[in-house]
């Protein structure tokens, strides 16, 4: 607890040094991050594998209240990946360019953003806990308003703050809800009340929009591939990465640890909501032409994953199934982590891009694994990670999750019966979305020929960002391949959150292997898996070299023998989507086309224009804003009335109140 | 002895694949009235790529270079994991049915990416395609799968194939319904008609030969040898999941094993018969009907797992 304090002190005196001394110091702030991220992994991962917890009551704050701090093994785990994303986008800030790259707009707030984050995690009562939220949304969102010439950037930063801002409000109400009864404000005191049942489903109803709001479910996610993209493309990676998390973790800590008595009925808004955010959110990105914007809307995606997995777990654990609640819950928490690490990844390979380039729309760009040819493979890593390809991690966590559904015919209660098989089904989807999103993403960035000048003259990055990637990618591919031991060592975690834990080491084949209930039922043992492909591959190419014949020259592209000189004639991002397009659009968006075809003899261009509308924005933003500008606007007018007009309105008000008062008592 | 069948299977799909792949054309030619190339003419193919010289595009990376072998070995691999003759081999353990559609998966995203690579239409325009078949194919296939391991109580694929080995014959709907929609995706994920032609050239209608165009010599043997293993390992799929008859259990002797060798041949001969007289029989759908054809594979896949999980009280 006291390194965790140190490490955040050291966060905050980054940030403050870099604000008081702005241009001679900004550039110590990565250095300082890096050693306080260190830090703060160091402190917190003993708690993560004791499963001991340790409190702490400091005199600051609210009069008579106080801060309680508590790191237990929740805090723990969500700290590790918080500070793991913080030190990669601080390696990776060590390789910015002093002269253009930093900001004073920017630096100062970093460390802030670091340390409110981790001190959300270790807040133990409702204020600390509001506090520091707020504190990490604000910091978060000057970050996005950095660059506040660029006018796509002031509106995403209006609507993260209004977002933000109804988000906290829904947390006031679920804490004041919890706290209520209680009459005390510390978690400790929370636990121990026990909810009216109906008080206890509002409070889920508003922790769930407080934090969905945070993490990007749907339909409240709607400013987050707004906000997160308009941030340097670092802070974008804590953002995506992590502070997503951070919102995952107040779900969990609300809904598993504080709530006393949870019904199985929770569980369904997590099931239906988190399965159509997942499939949304990959119909989005797969219509997105900016790269930055579709890693956000991937977020979306994986959110959603997470959500799932947090609601069968709470299925299963109001229903009395324990191990396969471990097994839901296991999938939520690695998901949460391998997510943080490969978004983390392509957040910042966007940024070499962007940097290397100027652009991060995909017309622009192409080519770049011939110019950049190091980051290209640990873009690749990322993307076949987050397509939840084997043997990287994002498929870990997706094959914990089907196990889970799999288990859904032992649920006593028939709704989830039925629902299990639904939600497994958007799920497979939903993986499958996501592999023809990144292929779209990885082709159009980085395959084929460049699009602009831009990207035919791009450079490889400063080596130090391609190590941050590099360092990012290694974790992706040994998330993948020690799934198990990872898995296994949530075991404190998994028994504080589910009361069961997943199958011990002795129990798989091999000691990597990962096993869900036991393994005869069910096993995955990467390490076996790559090496077989390892073997395979390197045999048959050994194999066919020796034997065919060695003879290989390059020559123009062949391309059907009409080769197509100019390189805008390749595909581009929006033609790579059309099938996809014109099979999903059209329910998810009402996506129209319509082609403008001239008469013959007509030497106007040809135009094929595509439309499509988000519903989700239409209805949920859109409309009550317009409802809400319509009634101020009528309501304004009570500005400017004459002087017998409001005699007449306070006197009618009077009348009101009196009859009222009269009936009522 | 279980490494040594291991390998014994690793190799056989593989000296298989060109083989059933030449009779998928044989019986095609013999319906349409041509005589047809003599069945081992596959074989002949790969031999005279492997010897011509290998061209690249001017603008082709390492990852045009090094997709054909990667493609290659993730489904060698995964035809490795499908019981055939067996169940319960070395390796068989390793990764389970959702491993198998992931290993599948990534082959596919290798083949999309090297479509790409060169940076001409007709690779986009296949690589686009084949990946919005794919977010049905791959879906339908899942739940297909998951169905199976529904019923037999467990993911891992030897033992979905003793549990239907040793089950009591019944009909039972949702495993009907599995089966329909495991072969229209099947079809659909080689390349199959009503889906894709395999033996068009220079059609707007083409998919998976389009991602390969710039492919020539040896690389172009490893894509062909990769397709051909891909259809052996879906033929054998159905058949070691639909009819295990003859399929040698986990740990018997070396006669079962022959016995479950040979039943595994005919198997697989009878379904490429099967398949030609499919293609022979059908005509090619336009693409974006495709989505209704998988559309259709997808719901009745859906329905599958659904009766599966509405019967099944308990999981084993």
């Amino acid at each position: 607890m006291t390194l965790l304090l140190l490490a955040v002190a050291l966060y905050a005196s980054a940030g403050l040094a870099a604000a008081v001394f702005h241009r001679r110091l900004l550039a110590i702030v990565y250095p300082l991050c890096i050693a306080a991220a260190m830090l703060a992994i160091i402190a917190g991962l003993p708690v993560l594998f004791e499963g001991t917890s340790e409190t702490l009551h400091l005199p600051l704050g609210l009069p008579s209240i106080g801060l309680h701090l508590a790191l237990d093994p929740l805090s723990g785990f969500f700290g590790f990946i918080v500070n793991g994303g913080v030190l990669a986008a601080s390696i990776y800030g060590l390789g910015l360019d002093r002269e253009h790259d930093l900001s004073p707009r920017i630096e100062p707030l970093v460390p802030v953003f670091a340390a409110a984050m981790n001190l959300v995690l270790i807040a133990a009562d409702a204020f600390g806990f509001l506090f520091f939220w707020e504190l990490m949304s604000l910091s978060s969102w000057a970050l996005v308003v950095a660059n506040h010439r660029d006018p796509a950037n002031l509106r995403a930063g209006h609507v993260y703050l209004v977002m933000a801002a109804i988000g906290t409000a829904a947390l006031l109400f679920a804490f004041g809800g919890m706290a209520g009864v209680a009459g005390g404000y510390s978690f400790a005191a929370i636990r121990d009340a026990a909810l009216d049942p109906v008080v206890a489903g509002l409070v889920l109803t508003a922790a769930l929009i407080g934090t969905g709001s945070k993490a990007g479910l749907f339909p409240l996610h709607a400013w987050l591939p707004l906000a997160h993209p308009a941030a340097p493309s670092h802070v974008s990676a804590l953002m995506s990465g992590v502070m997503t998390k951070v919102a995952i973790y107040g779900v969990i800590r609300i809904v598993f640890d504080l709530l006393s008595t949870p019904q199985w009925w929770w569980s369904l808004p997590f099931l239906v909501l988190g399965a159509a955010t997942a499939v949304m959110g990959l119909l989005y990105a797969l219509l997105d032409g900016d790269v930055k914007r579709v890693l956000a809307y991937s977020t979306v995606e994986n959110v959603g994953i997470i959500f799932v997995g947090l609601g069968l777990a709470l299925a299963f654990r109001t229903t009395g199934l324990e191990a396969a609640a471990a097994v839901a819950m296991a999938a939520a928490l690695l998901h949460s982590l391998n997510h943080s690490w490969f978004k983390s990844l392509l957040f910042l390979g966007a940024g070499a891009v962007l940097h290397a380039t100027g652009r991060r729309d995909f017309d622009g760009l192409g080519g770049l694994i011939h110019r950049m040819p190091v980051t290209a493979v640990f873009v690749l890593v990322g993307c076949l990670s987050a397509s939840a390809l084997p043997p990287f991690n994002g498929f870990v966590s997706e094959w914990l999750l089907f196990q889970a559904v799999l288990a859904g015919p032992e649920f006593p209660e028939p709704l989830l019966r039925f629902l299990s098989p639904a939600v497994g089904a958007l799920l497979a989807l939903a993986a499958a979305l996501a592999a023809a999103c990144f292929v779209r993403l990885y082709g159009i960035a980085f395959l084929g020929r460049p699009r602009s000048p831009e990207a035919a003259r791009a450079r490889e990055v400063p080596g130090v960002q391609v190590a941050a990637m590099g360092m990012l990618a290694a974790l992706c591919l040994a998330g993948g391949l020690f799934g198990g031991a990872m898995a296994r060592s949530l075991q404190p975690l998994l028994l504080m959150l589910t009361g069961a834990a997943l199958p011990g080491r002795a129990s798989g084949p091999t000691a990597l292997s990962l096993v869900a209930f036991n393994a005869s039922r069910s096993s995955y043992d990467a390490p076996t898996i790559l090496a077989f492909l390892l073997i395979s591959g390197v045999l048959t190419t050994l194999l066919v070299h020796r034997l065919s014949s060695r003879r290989s020259r390059r020559s123009a592209a062949w391309d059907c023998g009409f080769p197509d000189s100019s390189p805008s004639n390749q595909y581009s991002a929006s033609s790579f989507s059309q099938p996809l397009r014109r099979v999903y659009g059209s329910t998810a968006f009402g996506s129209t086309e319509t082609i403008d075809m001239p008469a013959p003899g007509d030497h106007r261009p040809a135009r094929l224009r595509v439309g499509f509308r988000d519903h989700a924005w239409d209805w949920l933003y859109l409309a009550p804003a317009r409802f809400i500008l319509a009634s101020s606007l009528r309501l304004n007018q009570l500005q400017f009335l004459t002087i017998r007009s409001y005699l007449v309105l306070m006197f009618s008000a009077l009348i009101v109140l009196l009859v009222i008062a009269a009936v009522w008592f | 002895m279980l490494f040594v069948g291991q390998a014994i299977q690793m190799v056989l799909v593989i000296a298989l694949a060109p083989l059933v792949t030449g009779i998928v054309r044989k019986v095609k030619a013999r319906f349409m009235g041509r005589i047809g190339p003599p069945v081992i003419q596959p074989y002949r193919d790969l031999i005279k790529l492997m010897r011509k010289e290998t061209v690249f595009a001017e603008n082709a990376s390492w990852l045009f270079r090094a997709a054909p072998y990667a493609i290659f070995a993730f489904t060698w691999v995964a035809a490795a994991l499908v019981p055939s003759f067996a169940s319960g081999l070395m390796f068989n353990w390793a990764a389970d049915v959702i491993a198998l559609v992931a290993l599948l998966g990534a082959a596919r995203v290798f083949l999309a990416l090297a479509g790409m690579d060169v940076g001409t239409s007709f690779g986009g325009i296949g690589a686009s395609r084949e990946m919005m078949i794919a977010t049905l194919a791959e879906p339908a296939m899942l739940l297909v799968v998951l169905t199976m391991a529904l019923a037999a109580g467990t993911t891992q694929l030897p033992g979905v194939a003793d549990f239907l080995i040793s089950a009591p014959i019944t009909v039972r709907v949702s495993l009907a319904l599995a089966l329909v929609a495991l072969v229209m995706v099947a079809l659909a994920e080689n390349a199959r008609i009503p889906v894709d032609n395999p033996a068009t050239h220079l059609e707007l209608t083409m998919v998976h030969e389009a991602m390969l165009l710039e492919y020539s010599g040896r690389h172009l043997a490893m894509i062909e040898a990769s397709s051909q293993l891909k259809l052996v390992l879906y033929l054998s799929l159905i058949v070691s999941l639909f009819v295990p008859f003859g399929m040698a259990p986990a740990q018997s002797g070396v006669a079962a094993w022959a016995f479950g060798g040979f039943a595994y041949v005919g198997k697989l001969i009878a379904g490429a018969v099967l398949l030609g007289m499919w293609e022979v029989s059908v005509a090619k759908m336009r693409v974006f009907r495709v989505s209704e054809f998988l559309g259709g594979a997808f719901v009745f896949a859906f329905l599958a797992i659904l009766l599966a999980f509405l019967t099944r009280e308990v999981m084993r």
